[in-house]
């Protein structure tokens, strides 16, 4: 299972990769590996200013549907138009062509209460 | 944690493990969509040894299961299989079984692995006739193969002639010089193939010679995730989902295995009877979502005006037809085919349409 050092990581199973004041949001290989064939990404956020924790989507699997959360606070500016007709991209490549939002955030500490990808693979683990 | 024969393969195949009615079974191993697929185009094997079997025998045998089974296993022929229901003597059900006939006196009950226990009990609490009763649930293990290329990939490890086997008949036979195995025409996918009993040790050598013999059509492991897309597809009830012991067979569209013909009396008859004479308030059916949504189990069915008229007992993607589907009870005025239904999904109601079933 991959978890790529340069991205930071949530408890909800989604990483986040910080570039400036933009953090670009999807799911883990983990997640993606126990929701299994994801079916739909809904995302019907888009330009919505929205706190951290907040839910900016939903991803449907065959088995199962899982919210999406906002790892910080801020606005979601851009959602991964591709999801719409290719979701199993998320299964395939969900470090790369299956990211899902890019969020404007407004409070940088937030970025602290993010996991390092050793604390994620510990959390995982146990 | 109960294990089947095959646990350790399973995990060689890399399959998604998870605990299901005290098993450790394979939920998925290549993906719950592409194992779907194999079945319906070519073929895809379930270890569904979890499953329960009690053998029913003795000179009173056919007076026990005549009286716990809604369907008529008086018409049953050595050979024959029947699906059938339980009714639990308050309307509803204790489980949905199949009754194998060997001989008048010599039956095999297979039932759900959750249920093992109870239905069990419950066939005990009605012998009144004294009938045997063995439970060999921890012996058998049981193999679906299913799928359009079923037939072809199996015949080459038997002398049975499969294409004989009529659907809901079974010969006991030879497989992969394995005696005396079971070849069931059944299935819970409705894409034809064979259901395969056998002893447990013998479980990982027809696993085996299955899929080298199937290896030429791609022939793939499949676990209940698939099983449960499968046969939603067809319609076909789950229990604990669609049936329980407070639906009765009427509601849920089991009419037709639940006969009254020949004056035969069993558990719930005159309940049944007259939910059949004088109708019911609720039926089971199936629906189609007409916009991008999933449906699952519990979502609330409303009408136009979003009022609750039903609920969601079953839901999936079909992999088919691409779209949501899902079975739930509904009012009875909103049962009839083509009704618009709404179902709702989080905080969206999502237009639906009641259809006939199958849904493919």
């Amino acid at each position: 299972m991959k978890i790529p050092a340069d991205l930071k990581y949530t408890e909800d199973h989604e990483w986040v990769k910080v570039d400036g004041d933009i953090a670009t949001v999807g799911i883990t290989d983990f997640a993606q590996g126990e929701l299994g064939d994801v079916v739909f990404v809904e995302i019907e956020t888009e330009g919505e200013e929205l706190d951290k924790g907040e839910t900016f989507g939903t991803v449907e699997a065959v088995k199962t549907v899982s919210d999406l959360f906002m790892p910080v606070g801020g606005e979601v500016t851009e959602v991964n138009e591709a999801l719409e007709d290719e979701p199993e991209i998320v299964n395939k490549d969900p470090y790369g062509k299956g990211w899902m939002v890019k969020i404007k955030f407004n409070d940088s500490s937030e970025l602290d209460d993010l996991l390092s990808p050793d604390d994620y693979k510990k959390m995982i683990e146990a | 944690m109960k294990l089947t024969a095959l646990n350790e393969i399973h995990k060689r195949e890399g399959a998604k493990m998870v605990e299901f009615a005290g098993y450790e079974m394979p939920v998925e191993y290549s993906g719950i969509k592409d194992e779907h697929l194999a079945v319906r185009n070519s073929a895809g094997v379930f270890d569904v040894s979890h499953m329960g079997e009690f053998w029913i025998k003795g000179p009173h045998a056919l007076d026990l299961v005549k009286k716990i089974s809604s369907n008529d296993p008086t018409v049953l022929k050595p050979g024959q299989a029947q699906y059938s229901c339980m009714p639990n003597g308050k309307g509803g059900i204790v489980d949905d079984f199949l009754i194998y006939c060997f001989s008048p006196e010599k039956f095999m009950l297979v039932v759900n692995a959750s249920n093992i226990e109870k239905d069990w009990n419950w066939i005990e609490s009605q012998n009144e006739f004294g009938a045997e009763m063995e439970n060999s649930s921890d012996e058998i293990s049981l193999l679906a193969v299913q799928g359009p290329k079923a037939t072809e990939i199996l015949q080459k490890l038997t002398t049975v002639k499969l294409s004989d086997i009529r659907f809901y008949t079974f010969e006991t036979g030879s497989i992969a010089a394995v005696d005396d195995v079971i070849i069931s025409a059944t299935g819970y996918t409705g894409a034809g193939g064979f259901e395969l009993y056998f002893e447990n040790k013998h479980a990982e050598k027809v696993w085996n010679a299955i899929f080298e013999a199937g290896k030429e059509f791609d022939i793939k492991p499949a676990g209940l995730g698939a099983r449960d897309t499968l046969r939603l597809e067809m319609g076909f009830c789950l229990y604990g989902n669609d049936i329980d012991d407070k639906t009765s067979p009427i509601e849920a569209g089991l009419g037709w295995i639940t006969k009254f013909n020949n004056g035969r009396q069993f558990v719930d008859r005159d309940f049944l009877m007259m939910q059949k004479k004088e109708g019911i308030t609720r039926r089971l059916r199936g629906f189609v979502l007409k916009e991008r949504g999933i449906p699952r189990k519990g979502y609330q069915i409303v009408n136009s005006e979003g009022n609750q008229i039903g609920e969601v007992t079953s839901g999936s993607i079909s992999p088919v037809l691409n779209k949501g589907i899902g079975l739930g009870y509904v009012a009875k005025e909103y049962s009839a085919f083509a009704s618009p239904v709404w179902i709702k999904v989080r905080n969206k109601n999502i237009p639906a349409e009641i259809v006939k079933l199958p849904f493919i």
